[in-house]
């Protein structure tokens, strides 16, 4: 990202010369990696074949698309702020400080990236949940009830991208220079000054990537909001939600809904892909 | 602005409670151990001398606060600080590759430090810019690190630890990341600036001529302990390791004086122009020595050895031959003596050094 070297246009220039998969691919590695391709592009090329490209603007005019659309953004947005605001300080804890069971707390961290993300609704339910562990309290004292609420479609989309955005921070903070901390330090900052002027900035850029990364997992969340949240219209309702609601009833908005999806994650892809290409 | 205090203050200036720095560095790693005695007086330019792995990064971060010391002691004018944490030392430190923050501007780089320590923005800018000036930096105020040159960046980089305006100046390795010729310059200008600083300095080098020009006085450290301390011109004369030796260019032995002959532990005898007794160092140059591929007859150097050329390396016009042989030691000649002399690895010579070239002092 910094020298003029790793722009996408000399990206694009040094892929031949550094893939060449024409020269001595043997066939039993090539013909697998071409069905595989297939297999992937393919339902993605179907969706773009029968898309009802006629009826599309209306589709998607519609009042039942809107609202899921920005119910979606919103959640996935403040989602994506809860796991910033909790995320980016357990990143640091887990990248610069050494505490007993550290690698237990880690491993705990990224559970709910392999958890399936039904698990993780029911998981929440019995926490946050009317009669939960934590929920019962919440709603005596505060009045507070979670589940079924806008607020769950949240906390339900924050527990499930959370662990991208902490592993991407953490990550960029192992690579980032400790020494510029104690620089900062002997310039008189405390440890958090430090952390907040001369550490945040430094990994802005890892940030931002894990940030997207948890937004578009927030957006796609489907089995920790319908079973934390429901699926009530207008309040948890999400996109995801509307898609496979509207397959049931009506296939030509289900279809609708999944190019909107599909434009955002193409979207996101294209706004990572420089990240990729100069981290890897 | 330059040193007022003279040799006589600085010794009597090591007292309890004295300004300055009096320091004993412990630090145990497991394998490897730091115990180092440090004192210097303000003003004073005190150099850690040393070969890479000697320990002497470690001390540099125990005296910044950034590796805590296992024990001894840190006083800086009169104030304990071993239990001070780093950012409440007024400490300033000029790191190996600078740690220039890449995001801020020269300027707001050396106004990080005060504005941490309790400066308003503006005020802060304002005395960063005067601190550019007086580097010369003032048109580079606005820009990033990256954009500096090598000479600029060390320059921010000791106006951001001067800013907070330290009781004890700590430089690692200042002039190792420079290429040689910007290296001339910047010696020259580091060390114009450390004159004028009234605290304590305190800088670690491998580099005995940085360590010779800028520090007023030299602590060579091998494997976590001082093996030798004194004047740069001291040191150069007398050197106690063969480390040191290296590094000023001389040939070192160590023996037993009787008289004008030292005999040297399990070796020959160099016979010195110095009448000593007891235990001693003999050093010479390698300039001293003479060559020659027959054993001469009529020399009147009493010092001969019978010795084998173990490799040649050339100096500028100058060619410095490693011996083997009765007595290990290095030679220089001019290219055109070696070619008349025919020397290849392997081949037989005889050396000879006159007394009044070597040098001999108590051990």
């Amino acid at each position: 990202m910094t020298s003029t070297d790793s722009s996408p246009a000399a990206a694009r220039a040094d892929r031949p010369r550094r893939g060449h998969p024409s020269r001595g691919a043997p066939l039993p590695l090539l013909v697998p990696a071409l069905v595989g391709l297939a297999f992937l592009l393919l339902p993605l090329l179907a969706l773009l074949v029968r898309a009802p490209w006629r009826s599309l603007p209306s589709e998607l005019t519609s009042p039942e698309v809107w609202q899921a659309l920005r119910l979606s953004l919103v959640t996935a947005t403040l989602a994506t702020a809860v796991s910033l605001a909790l995320g980016v300080p357990l990143a640091w804890l887990l990248a610069r400080t050494d505490f007993p069971g550290r690698a237990l707390v880690r491993a705990l961290v990224t559970l709910p990236l392999v958890l399936p993300p039904v698990v993780g609704g029911v998981a929440l339910l019995l926490a946050l949940g009317r009669n939960g562990v934590v929920g019962q309290w919440l709603d005596a004292w505060f009045g507070i009830t979670l589940p079924f609420t806008t607020a769950g479609v949240v906390v339900a989309e924050a527990f499930v991208a959370m662990p991208f955005l902490v592993i991407s921070v953490e990550g960029t903070l192992r690579a980032a220079d400790p020494r510029f901390e104690e620089a900062a330090t002997t310039l008189g900052a405390s440890r958090f000054t430090a952390f907040r002027r001369v550490t945040l900035p430094l990994i802005a850029p890892g940030i931002a990537a894990g940030a997207v990364l948890a937004w578009a997992r927030a957006l796609g969340e489907f089995g920790a909001t319908i079973t934390f949240a429901g699926n009530f219209p207008g309040r948890t309702q999400t996109m995801p939600l509307a898609v496979y609601l509207a397959l049931q009833n009506d296939p030509a908005a289900a279809i609708a809904l999944s190019l909107v999806l599909l434009v955002v994650s193409v979207a996101v892809l294209a706004g990572l892909r420089d990240r990729w290409m100069t981290t890897s | 602005m330059t040193d007022l205090t003279g040799t006589a203050g600085r010794a009597s200036a090591q007292k309890l409670g004295a300004p300055g720095l009096d320091a004993r560095l412990v630090v145990d790693r497991g394998a490897f151990r730091l115990d180092v005695a440090l004192t210097a007086a303000p003003g004073e330019v005190v150099a850690l001398l040393g070969p890479n792995g000697a320990g002497k990064t470690t001390a540099l971060r125990a005296l910044a606060g950034l590796t805590p010391l296992s024990d001894g002691h840190l006083r800086l004018d009169g104030t304990d600080l071993d239990r001070t944490p780093p950012e409440c030392r007024p400490v300033g430190v000029v790191f190996q590759d600078y740690l220039l923050f890449p995001h801020l501007s020269a300027l707001d780089n050396v106004a990080f430090g005060p504005r941490c320590r309790g400066a308003s923005k503006a005020d802060a800018r304002a005395d960063a810019a005067s601190w550019l000036e007086r580097m010369g930096l003032a048109e580079h105020a606005a820009a990033r690190p990256r954009r500096l040159s090598g000479g600029q960046a060390q320059r921010v980089a000791l106006a951001r630890a001067l800013a907070i305006r330290p009781r004890l100046l700590l430089l690692d390795e200042p002039l190792a990341a420079l290429d040689a010729r910007t290296r001339l310059e910047v010696r020259g200008r580091l060390r114009h600036h450390l004159a004028a600083f009234e605290a304590v300095a305190v800088l670690v080098t491998h580099d005995p001529l940085d360590a010779m020009v800028l520090a007023d006085r030299l602590v060579v450290v091998e494997d976590g302990a001082v093996v030798q301390e004194g004047v740069p011109a001291e040191i150069a004369r007398r050197p106690r390791t063969d480390y040191i030796a290296q590094l000023v260019g001389l040939n070192l032995y160590r023996g037993r004086a009787d008289g004008h002959t030292v005999r040297l532990e399990g070796g020959p005898s160099i016979t010195t122009a110095d009448a000593l007794s007891g235990p001693v160092c003999v050093a010479f140059p390698p300039g001293a020595v003479t060559l020659y591929r027959e054993r001469p007859l009529g020399s009147s150097a009493r010092n001969l050895w019978a010795c084998e050329v173990a490799g040649l390396e050339s100096h500028g016009d100058q060619l410095r031959v490693d011996l083997v042989g009765e007595l290990p030691l290095a030679a220089d000649l001019t290219t055109v003596a070696a070619a008349e002399l025919d020397l290849h690895p392997g081949a037989p010579v005889w050396a000879t050094v006159k007394a009044a070239q070597t040098h001999a002092y108590p051990a």
